[in-house]
């Protein structure tokens, strides 16, 4: 078959590409990765992030640990993102109360829903702590998206970039392990 | 064994353009003692002060930064004398006011009172000065130098309470307060 009679790629949108996500991150302006390690996230961002001379990484022992660091950072004027599992953001939800949402950081998450199953959405995962991930960022008050797909990427850059001008958290919750 | 404001006061006079972290009792007393906008005061709680700190003093590796720490607080967030060690900031001041009690609620013992070792801890975990006091004429005429030496720094500091202090819990969480500091630090 010929070029002119190959059909055109179809672009493949089952999983976001790491590399994008890492790009768009930097499109953002962000230094500094601050993060405890996500099984879902962990070959597709933390590894590459970690050897990444464009990026610090700080590792935390606990996640919310990681909630004040990047208020701290806020204050200075440096953006930075917090990449965790679910299991960790559950563990952080009164520093997010307080921290985030009460005092108004811009803290901005990605959040890898840990057992998620591949060919569902998260509100219909027969895995009780993902699915209840979403009604509780809703009750708190924290804007959240899906990073599940490819052409989700691209919700990054507008979604944190309305994180920092209100000052307010956001989180992105991956449901697919990034490529 | 000090008085805690009394070595609160001695820290302010060293201090110039640092930023101050401080929590609870030591927040307190801080903003009566030495009153400043270069004062972080939205810790919230559950011992995040040093991580807050943290953030800080990455973010601003030109300026000191000084964490003004509880026993209690410190111990609901042990890991991150860890994180600290780790990431090294040479601009880190990390003070503990250890009363060995949970003075703002109610004054009963933390775990181990009387046995835990803070400066055991920060030395185990790696940090680069670590250091004890418990008699304020030594702490006085070593402050200077613990200050002037390239941190991640460790001081515990062997308290009781001193003076009363109003418990400011409205300046504690004032938002205008947190704009303050934020202005305050874009100036320079």
């Amino acid at each position: 078959m010929s070029d002119a009679t190959r059909p055109a790629a179809v672009p493949d949108d089952s999983v976001p590409s790491g590399a994008a996500v890492i790009a768009a991150l930097k499109r953002c302006g962000i230094g500094i990765v601050v993060s405890l390690p996500d099984i879902v996230t962990s070959d597709g961002l933390l590894w590459p992030i970690s050897r990444d001379p464009e990026l610090r990484l700080v590792r935390v022992c606990k996640e919310d640990e990681g909630v004040s660091i990047c208020a701290g950072l806020a204050y200075t004027g440096t953006r930075s993102v917090l990449l965790i599992q679910h299991t960790g953001l559950f563990d952080s939800l009164n520093a997010l109360r307080a921290i985030a949402v009460e005092y108004g950081a811009p803290v901005c998450m990605i959040v890898g829903l840990q057992g998620m199953e591949p060919d569902r959405e998260p509100p219909e995962s027969a895995r009780y702590g993902v699915r209840v991930v979403a009604p509780v960022l809703d009750a708190m008050g924290i804007e959240h998206a899906r990073l599940s797909r490819a052409s989700d990427v691209a919700r990054i850059e507008p979604a944190f970039e309305r994180a920092w001008s209100r000052s307010r958290p956001f989180a992105f919750l991956v449901g697919r392990p990034p490529r | 064994m000090m008085r805690r404001d009394d070595c609160l006061k001695v820290l302010a006079r060293h201090h110039r353009d640092q930023i101050v972290v401080p929590v609870y009792q030591a927040a307190f007393e801080w903003m009566v003692i030495r009153p400043h906008p270069l004062t972080y005061l939205g810790v919230g709680a559950m011992g995040q002060a040093s991580s807050h700190a943290l953030g800080l003093a990455l973010g601003r590796p030109d300026r000191q930064v000084l964490v003004l720490d509880g026993d209690g607080s410190l111990l609901m967030n042990l890991g991150t004398l860890v994180t600290i060690a780790q990431a090294a900031p040479r601009n880190l001041v990390h003070f503990v006011c250890q009363n060995d009690c949970y003075e703002a609620n109610g004054g009963h013992p933390i775990p181990g009172a009387d046995r835990v070792s803070f400066a055991g801890f920060a030395r185990a975990a790696g940090w680069a000065g670590v250091h004890e006091f418990s008699e304020l004429p030594d702490f006085e005429a070593r402050i200077g130098a613990v200050l002037a030496a390239p941190g991640p720094t460790f001081v515990t500091l062997r308290v009781v309470p001193g003076e009363p202090y109003p418990q400011d819990f409205d300046a504690l969480h004032d938002a205008a307060r947190r704009a303050a500091f934020r202005e305050a630090l874009a100036r320079g």
